[in-house]
C-alpha cells in the first residue's frame, strides 16, 4: 500500500516536472499598456487585446472576423424586437461561479450604465430577460439586424463576483476612478489573469477548463502569456532580436526591413480596419487651447478645409509611415460595409488654397492651437502629429503638439478637455453605422450616439441620416450611407489621414493568425 | 593683462598642446552653441521651414546626401547640424546654470559650516554626508519625479528647464561644501582672520571679504570639472525622457530620438549628437584637469 502511494507520488511529481518543463510561454510586447482591466470601461484596442483572452462574449469572432458561437450556443431573432440566446451548458468563471443567464442580464445592464464606454454595442437594447438558467431574451427598442455583430464585443462578467467586489457598474476612467475591476478579472475565457503590474507586466495562465478547448479550431497550445509594454521603439526591437520576447504587435516601421531579413523572425503583414484622423472642437464658442479670442475657428468650414488642404498626405505616407498606410479621404476602409470608392477622395494638398481659405475666414496670420496626440497607441502617432504640425505651420497655423501616453490621453479627450486631437478608429462590427454613430453623430445622451465625438460635431442633416441608417435595410440603407459619406466629405467633421497597416513581428517558431482588427487571439497560437 | 600673460598659469597653458587644443574645441563648442540662432544653417524650431520630404537624409558625403544638410536630417526633416547646435545651447545653458547653482549653495554652506564650527558645522556636514550616500543622478531623478507629480502637466512644461537645473544643481552641492569647509577651517585660524575679528568685523563680512577670496581656487577647479558632470547629467535625464521639455531638445533628447533609428541604419541621427556630447565633455574635462594641476602649488 505504502509502495503504491510512493509510486503514485513519484508519478505525480514526474507529471508536474514534465509539464513544467514543457510549459509553453509566449512573451509579447506592444508600445502601450492597457489602461484598465475593466471589460466595459474603455473601448480601446490596447485594453481589448488583453481582456479578450480572459473574457468571452456570447458570440465570438472566427479567424475571418465572421461570427461563431461563444457563450451562446445558438441565437435566433424570434420577433423583430426579440432575440433569443441559448447559452452553453457547464461554463464556469475562473473563480468557480457557474455561468448563467443572470450573468448575461447583468453584463448587458452593466454595459448600458452611464460610466460604460461600450454603449455603442448595446444602444438598441431595451432590456435583457432571463427566461431560464440557460436562455436569455434580448428585447430591442427597434429592429436591429446587426445585433449579433455588436454583441461579439460585449464581454460577459459574473454578477455575484462583480457585486461582491463593488463593481456592478463600469469604472469611470474619465474621473480617473480606481476600483476592483481596474486590476482584477474573472472571466470564462481561455486564459485567466495571474498577475498584473500596470506598465510593467501582465501574466495570463491557460484556463485548462475552458469550454472552447473542446472546439477543434481552438488549437492553441500556449500555457502562459506574458505581456510587457515597451514604449521605446529601439528597446522593443532589441528585446525581440535578443530573444527576450517572442512577438511584437507594433514593430517600428523603420526596422521592418531588418526584421524581414532575420531567419529566426517572421513579419506578418496586412491592413487593419482602422482609420487615423484629426478631429476638432466644433462646439465651444472659444477654444480651450488657442490664442483666438471670442470665436472658434474650427466652427468655420473654411478653416477645417484649409487645415485639410495643408496636409501633404503623400509625404506622411512615404516618410512617416514608410509606405505602411493607405491614405484616405473617408471615415473607414474598404472592408467596412457601406464604403464607396467615389466618396473616398481627399481634398488635394494645396498650401496656397489653404492660406487663401484662412484669409477668407478672417485669419490671414493664422492662429495658435494645441494638438493632443497619443504617443503609444497608433503606429507612429506622435511622429504623424509632428509632421502635421510642421505642415500647418507653413500655412500659418502654429500648432503645439501635446503628446501623452494613451492612459492620460484618453482620459483627457473623454473629458472634452481638448481643442484638436488625433484618433484612430477601428470598426469591429464592419459596418458604416458604427463609425458614423460613435464619431459623427451629435452626442445626445443616448447609448452610442456621439460616444467618441469629443469635438462634439453636430449637424442635423447628418444626424437624420445616421438615425435612418439604424432602421433602414437593403439598398435604401446603402443610399443613406452613401449620402452621409458625401456629407462627410463636404462638411469636414474631421480630417481623415490614412488607414494603417499593421505588421506583426514574431519568432519563426510561433504561429498566430494575423487579424485585421489587430487583435492577437492566443487560443489560436501554436508554439513549436 | 600683461600680468596674466606673465603668470605661471599662462605659461603652463601654452606648454601643453593638449590643453590648448581642448580650450580651442571648448571655445568653438561654446561659440557655436551660444550664437546658434545666428550661425546655424537652419532653424530646427521653425516648424514652417521643415520639409517632411527631406526627412532621413544621410550626411552630405554619403551617396544620397544633400549638400544642404551637412550631417543629414532626422525623422521630421530637421537639419542635424543645426539641431546639434541648438541642442548644445540648451545643454550648456543647463550645465552652466546648474554649476552656478551648486557653487552658490555649496560655497555658502561650506563657509558657514567651516567658520561657525560646532553644532552648525556638524549639522550641515551630516546633511552633506547623507546626500553623498545617494548617487547624484538618483537625486536628480528624485527631484524631477517629485516636481512632476506635484505640478500639473501644463505648468511643468513651462518650468521644466528650471526643474532640471535645480535637480542637477542640488544633487551636487556637497562636493563644493566639503572642499570649501576644509579650506575655511585652515583659513579661520590664520592671523589675518584673527585680526579682522579683533577689530570687530561681523562674521558675515569676514567670511565674505576675507575668507571667501582665499578659498576660491579649489572651487574654480571643482566647478570646471562639475560642468562636464552637469552636462552629462542633463543628457542622461533627457535621454531617460525626464529632462528638458521636448520643445527644447538638448543633446540628450536628440540622442534619445536617434536611438529609435539605430537598428534601421539611420545612424547619423544618434551618432552625431553623441559625438558632439563626447567632444564637449572631454574638452571641458581636460581643461579642468589642467586647471587643477596648474593651481596646485605642490605640482609647480
Amino acid at each position: 500500500m505504502r509502495l503504491l502511494r510512493m509510486a503514485a507520488l513519484a508519478a505525480a511529481l514526474t507529471g508536474i516536472l514534465a509539464s513544467a518543463g514543457m510549459a509553453r510561454t509566449v512573451r509579447w510586447a506592444a508600445s502601450g499598456d492597457p489602461n484598465t482591466m475593466d471589460p466595459h470601461s474603455q473601448n480601446v484596442g490596447t485594453v481589448t487585446m488583453v481582456l479578450q483572452q480572459i473574457y468571452d462574449s456570447m458570440i465570438q469572432r472566427n479567424r475571418q472576423l465572421g461570427l461563431e458561437p461563444g457563450l451562446a450556443a445558438a441565437w435566433r431573432q424570434e420577433e423583430p424586437n426579440r432575440w433569443r440566446f441559448t447559452l452553453r451548458e457547464g461554463v464556469r468563471f475562473h473563480e468557480g461561479e457557474t455561468f448563467t443567464s443572470d450573468d448575461v442580464v447583468f453584463s448587458i445592464t452593466r454595459a448600458l450604465a452611464p460610466t460604460s464606454n461600450f454603449g455603442i454595442f448595446v444602444d438598441t437594447i431595451d432590456r435583457a430577460v432571463a427566461v431560464d438558467a440557460l436562455t436569455v431574451d434580448i428585447i430591442t427598442k427597434a429592429p436591429d439586424p446587426i445585433l449579433p455583430n455588436k454583441l461579439a464585443s460585449v464581454m460577459m462578467m459574473s454578477r455575484s463576483w462583480s457585486e461582491r467586489n463593488n463593481a456592478a457598474r463600469p469604472q469611470n476612467t474619465r474621473q480617473r476612478e480606481e476600483m476592483f475591476t481596474t486590476r482584477n478579472t474573472n472571466g470564462t475565457g481561455a486564459y485567466r489573469l495571474q498577475s498584473r503590474e500596470p506598465d510593467v507586466r501582465t501574466v495570463l495562465a491557460r484556463n485548462t477548463g475552458w469550454w472552447g478547448w473542446q472546439v477543434p479550431t481552438n488549437n492553441g497550445n500556449i500555457d502562459e502569456i506574458v505581456f510587457r509594454p515597451i514604449a521605446s521603439d529601439a528597446t522593443r526591437i532589441a528585446a525581440l532580436l535578443s530573444n527576450e520576447i517572442d512577438f511584437v504587435l507594433d514593430p517600428p516601421l523603420q526596422d521592418l526591413q531588418r526584421l524581414r531579413s532575420q531567419n529566426a523572425l517572421r513579419v506578418l503583414e496586412g491592413p487593419e480596419v482602422r482609420t487615423v484622423f484629426l478631429a476638432m472642437d466644433t462646439a465651444r464658442d472659444e477654444l480651450l487651447y488657442s490664442n483666438v479670442q471670442g470665436r472658434n475657428p474650427f466652427r468655420d468650414l473654411r478653416v477645417r478645409q484649409a487645415l485639410y488642404h495643408a496636409i501633404d498626405i503623400a509625404a506622411i505616407h512615404r516618410t512617416t509611415m514608410r509606405g505602411q498606410s493607405v491614405p484616405t479621404g473617408t471615415l473607414f476602409p474598404e472592408q467596412v460595409n457601406g464604403w464607396a470608392r467615389e466618396e473616398d477622395v481627399r481634398l488635394p494638398f494645396d498650401a496656397a488654397r489653404a492660406r487663401a481659405l484662412l484669409t477668407e475666414a478672417g485669419y490671414p496670420n493664422g492662429f495658435e492651437v494645441t494638438l493632443d496626440c497619443p504617443n503609444n497607441r497608433y503606429i507612429n502617432d506622435e511622429q504623424i502629429c509632428q509632421a502635421v504640425a510642421a505642415m500647418w505651420a507653413r500655412v500659418g497655423v502654429r500648432t503645439r503638439v501635446n503628446s501623452l501616453p494613451l492612459g492620460p490621453f484618453f482620459a483627457k479627450i473623454q473629458r472634452d478637455d481638448t481643442s484638436l486631437y488625433l484618433l484612430g478608429w477601428g470598426v469591429p462590427t464592419l459596418d458604416a453605422l458604427y463609425s458614423f454613430q460613435s464619431l459623427i453623430a451629435t452626442r445626445n445622451g443616448a447609448q452610442g450616439d456621439g460616444i467618441w465625438n469629443y469635438g462634439r460635431y453636430s449637424n442635423p442633416r447628418m444626424d437624420e441620416l445616421i438615425q435612418r441608417m439604424k432602421v433602414e435595410t437593403g439598398d435604401t440603407r446603402m443610399a443613406t450611407i452613401r449620402e452621409a459619406l458625401h456629407l462627410y466629405r463636404e462638411d469636414v467633421p474631421s480630417i481623415p489621414l490614412h488607414h494603417q497597416m499593421i505588421p506583426w513581428a514574431l519568432r519563426s517558431n510561433l504561429q498566430i493568425p494575423h487579424m485585421a482588427n489587430n487583435q492577437p487571439y492566443f487560443r489560436w497560437a501554436v508554439m513549436n | 593683462m600683461k600680468a596674466f600673460f606673465d603668470s605661471d598659469i599662462w605659461w603652463s597653458f601654452t606648454r601643453s598642446p593638449v590643453v590648448v587644443l581642448s580650450a580651442i574645441v571648448a571655445l568653438v563648442c561654446i561659440i557655436g552653441a551660444v550664437f546658434s540662432p545666428l550661425i546655424a544653417p537652419h532653424n530646427p524650431f521653425d516648424l514652417a521651414s521643415l520639409q517632411l520630404m527631406d526627412a532621413f537624409k544621410p550626411p552630405s558625403w554619403e551617396a544620397e546626401g544633400d549638400p544642404l544638410y551637412l550631417l543629414g536630417t532626422d525623422d521630421q526633416g530637421r537639419d542635424m547640424l543645426s539641431a546639434i547646435m541648438f541642442g548644445a545651447r540648451v545643454s550648456l545653458m543647463v550645465g552652466f546654470c546648474a554649476v552656478i547653482f551648486s557653487t552658490v549653495v555649496g560655497v555658502t554652506v561650506g563657509l558657514v559650516a567651516g567658520y561657525m564650527g560646532g553644532k552648525v558645522d556638524a549639522l550641515l556636514m551630516r546633511i552633506a554626508d547623507i546626500q553623498l550616500t545617494f548617487p547624484s543622478i538618483l537625486v536628480a531623478l528624485l527631484v524631477d519625479g517629485v516636481v512632476r507629480a506635484a505640478v500639473p502637466r501644463e505648468v511643468h512644461d513651462q518650468i521644466a528647464l528650471f526643474v532640471v537645473i535645480f535637480a542637477i544643481g542640488i544633487s551636487n552641492w556637497p562636493q563644493f561644501a566639503r572642499t570649501v569647509r576644509g579650506s575655511t577651517l585652515v583659513e579661520r585660524n590664520k592671523e589675518y582672520v584673527q585680526a579682522a575679528r579683533v577689530i570687530g568685523l561681523s562674521p558675515l563680512r569676514i567670511m565674505r571679504s576675507h575668507v571667501l577670496p582665499n578659498v576660491m581656487s579649489p572651487v574654480l577647479v571643482i566647478a570646471t570639472l562639475n560642468l562636464s558632470f552637469a552636462i552629462l547629467a542633463e543628457a542622461t535625464l533627457s535621454f531617460l525622457g525626464v529632462g528638458v521639455p521636448p520643445t527644447q531638445p538638448s543633446l540628450g533628447t536628440l540622442i534619445r530620438i536617434g536611438n529609435d533609428f539605430l537598428f534601421s541604419g539611420e545612424w547619423w541621427i544618434a551618432i552625431f549628437p553623441g559625438i558632439a556630447l563626447i567632444v564637449m565633455v572631454l574638452s571641458v574635462n581636460l581643461l579642468g584637469d589642467w586647471l587643477r594641476d596648474a593651481l596646485n602649488p605642490k605640482l609647480r
